[in-house]
């Protein structure tokens, strides 16, 4: 393994089992994190990116683990008893939540929601460390103050921050960010992404993963892009490389549906993708994008292998040699 | 501008609406402040917002879901809030129709989506007797299959397939305007497009005009004729939307377009961006422009310069 690499993810496997049988969210799943990265991970409603980060942190019933490996510098992740997972939870694995928004207790002040989390993770929130999350929320703009308020006292973008302070006050070293930005104005959208940004500047957090399904935003913060259909990886790269040049017809035909300021309708037509993705309950093999693909042969029925097309470019598509690099923007 | 020459369908007026809450203490919330525009037949107009901006009450003022506190509403010349009687009422919403961004909520779970259209005739056209059929020209007109969507319940459709089923609806009706609300904020990027799309060609061929209620800047843009930029229940900003676009004059719509995601160009990493101080800034341009209230600052482009 690289020394660069923080998190190392092989064939990872996490359906739901459900009565009717396996929904196959996360099939086959491989990618790495490296230090001090920023990797993007993007797809629409249902392509298994929320359940990857799941999988990763916290995996409850029915979502089950079925095989591959999460290398963690180096200690597998999936293999980890709950209490030994604990230990590296919040300190060194840390993940902003998907509706964190609504995750502070109404009841609580934020101050008290603080210390009853870290007193969780065996940590005595004394003096020093309320200075430290002073210090933190002055650095993301806001009044210490909002320590001794109720979360509905605060605006969505605020409570953003909070919980960004919080999830990253014990600087660790991979945080999974998903969804952060789906509920918000585009201003605290715009604020939100880039403190990630600074945090890593700062120190703060090592490496993130940051899960959206807004491919604009990961073009403005992320280093590398990762792109997922159906509980697959179809194509990884550069965000230049990903966005500029997607190889993968789905990549190709989901930048070409995204609207841009400067592009009116009556100028040019973007066109959506046909068809809707597929039922992942008990999915058999082959290309998930293969029933709205227009490029589909009988091979498609096969699941296509992952190749590399440069060092850096993978790509998991039979015919991605004789579709070619559509550039698009 | 060929549509300033017709007459409006519909045109607002000064409209503001107070929400009041409280039992002992009361508290007044101003959500829509001073609002004027007109809407013109085959159009799009975006009113643009974030949360809380007052966009949505202005939308269910527009549906009479709402009364306004102050100003007026005018369908066709006729003032809605004189719209009494049952039939009046009946008459302005087979014209005026919302749809919203939830699809699942706008179904009753328990019937099958068949329902919606039998209630359309029904309620507002019970001389119909070819039902079926024009029911099926319109799923068609909005691509899809009437035979994969009639008889089914709302939970056997994906959302883009309940959106398109509403479109379906208020074509059926002949509805002259539409209230857009966030209509494809809950759908994924490759199939809002086929309903954008859509929704422009229906106003083009049968003269609809829709008002799209959205906070994606990107989507507005694509999409509308004219824009509006809500802020804190004012309208800051509005004309023809590349004006407004490449253009813009208020600190507040500045601000908006400089924190837009944009594919191909990235936000400055030097600029110190902190959402709150477009407070600051917008104080001080009402300031600076003390006493000039709205100003056209060209044929089509209407600033708030000032407030009193």
């Amino acid at each position: 393994m690289a020394a660069d690499v923080i998190l190392d993810v092989q064939e990872l496997c996490a359906y739901y089992r459900i009565l009717k049988g396996d929904v196959k969210a996360v099939d086959g799943v491989t990618f790495q994190v490296r230090r001090g990265e920023i990797l993007g991970i993007a797809g629409e409603s249902g392509c298994g990116k929320s359940t990857l980060a799941h999988t990763l942190m916290l995996r409850k019933p029915p979502l089950k683990h079925i095989s591959g490996k999460a290398l963690f510098l180096g200690q597998d992740i999936m293999a980890m008893g709950a209490e030994e997972f604990r230990k590296l939870r919040l300190s060194r694995i840390s993940i902003i939540p998907q509706y964190a928004l609504d995750a502070l207790s109404p009841t609580k002040k934020i101050g008290e929601f603080v210390t009853d989390l870290v007193r969780e993770h065996g940590i005595h929130p004394d003096r020093s460390f309320f200075a430290k999350v002073e210090e933190r929320m002055r650095f993301v703009n806001l009044d210490p103050a909002v320590l001794g308020k109720y979360p509905i006292e605060l605006s969505g973008g605020m409570k953003q921050r909070v919980i960004m302070v919080i999830s990253t006050i014990l600087n660790p070293e991979l945080v999974i960010a998903d969804e952060i930005t789906s509920a918000l104005d585009v201003s605290s959208q715009r604020f939100a992404a880039t403190l990630l940004v600074e945090l890593r500047e700062k120190g703060i957090i090592g490496s993130a993963i940051f899960i959206t399904h807004d491919l604009a935003i990961l073009y403005q913060i992320a280093d590398r892009l990762l792109i997922m259909y159906g509980g697959h990886v179809v194509e990884t790269g550069p965000v230049e490389t990903i966005v500029h040049e997607p190889r993968h017809p789905y990549t190709q035909a989901l930048l070409s549906s995204l609207p841009k300021v400067g592009v009116q309708i009556k100028d040019e037509r973007l066109e959506g993708i046909k068809g809707t993705p597929p039922e992942l309950l008990e999915i058999g093999p082959g290309c998930r994008f293969r029933e709205r693909c227009p490029y589909r042969t009988k091979q498609c029925e096969q699941t296509p292998v992952t190749e590399n097309i440069d060092p850096d470019h993978s790509i998991a598509c039979w015919h991605y040699q004789e579709i070619g690099g559509e550039r698009v923007g | 501008m060929a549509e300033v020459s017709k007459e409006p369908i519909i045109s607002i007026e000064n409209l503001t609406k107070i929400f009041s809450s409280g039992v002992f203490f009361r508290e007044y919330t101003t959500a829509v402040k001073d609002v004027s525009f007109a809407m013109y037949p085959g159009t799009i107009l975006s009113l643009i917002g974030e949360s809380g901006s007052g966009k949505t009450t202005i939308g269910r003022m527009m549906l009479k879901l709402l009364r306004p506190t102050s100003g007026s509403i005018y369908f066709h010349g006729k003032d809605i809030a004189q719209l009494r009687s049952r039939a009046e009422r009946r008459e302005y919403y087979r014209r005026v129709q919302g749809i919203f961004q939830d699809p699942f909520s706008s179904f009753n779970p328990l019937f099958r989506v068949d329902r919606v259209f039998d209630m359309v005739y029904d309620v507002f056209m019970p001389e119909v007797r070819d039902r079926e059929a024009r029911t099926r020209e319109a799923l068609m007109r909005v691509n899809l299959n009437p035979d994969r969507i009639l008889s089914h319940f709302p939970h056997q459709l994906s959302g883009g397939q309940l959106q398109r089923l509403l479109i379906a609806r208020a074509l059926l009706m002949d509805v002259e305007i539409l209230v857009a609300d966030e209509l494809i904020s809950m759908l994924d990027a490759s199939t809002r497009m086929g309903i954008l799309n859509l929704l422009v060609d229906i106003c083009r061929d049968t003269g609809m005009s829709v008002l799209f209620i959205t906070h994606d800047l990107a989507l507005g843009y694509y999409v509308s004729d004219y824009t509006m930029i809500m802020h804190q229940g004012r309208l800051v900003e509005q004309g023809a939307t590349a004006e407004v676009y490449h253009n813009p004059v208020h600190p507040y719509t500045k601000m908006l377009f400089r924190s837009v995601p944009d594919i191909g160009r990235r936000w400055d990493p030097k600029e110190k961006f902190i959402p709150e101080q477009v407070t600051m800034e917008i104080d001080e341009f009402y300031a600076e422009n003390r006493g000039r209230g709205m100003v056209s600052v060209s044929p089509e482009h209407l600033v708030l310069m000032s407030v009193e």
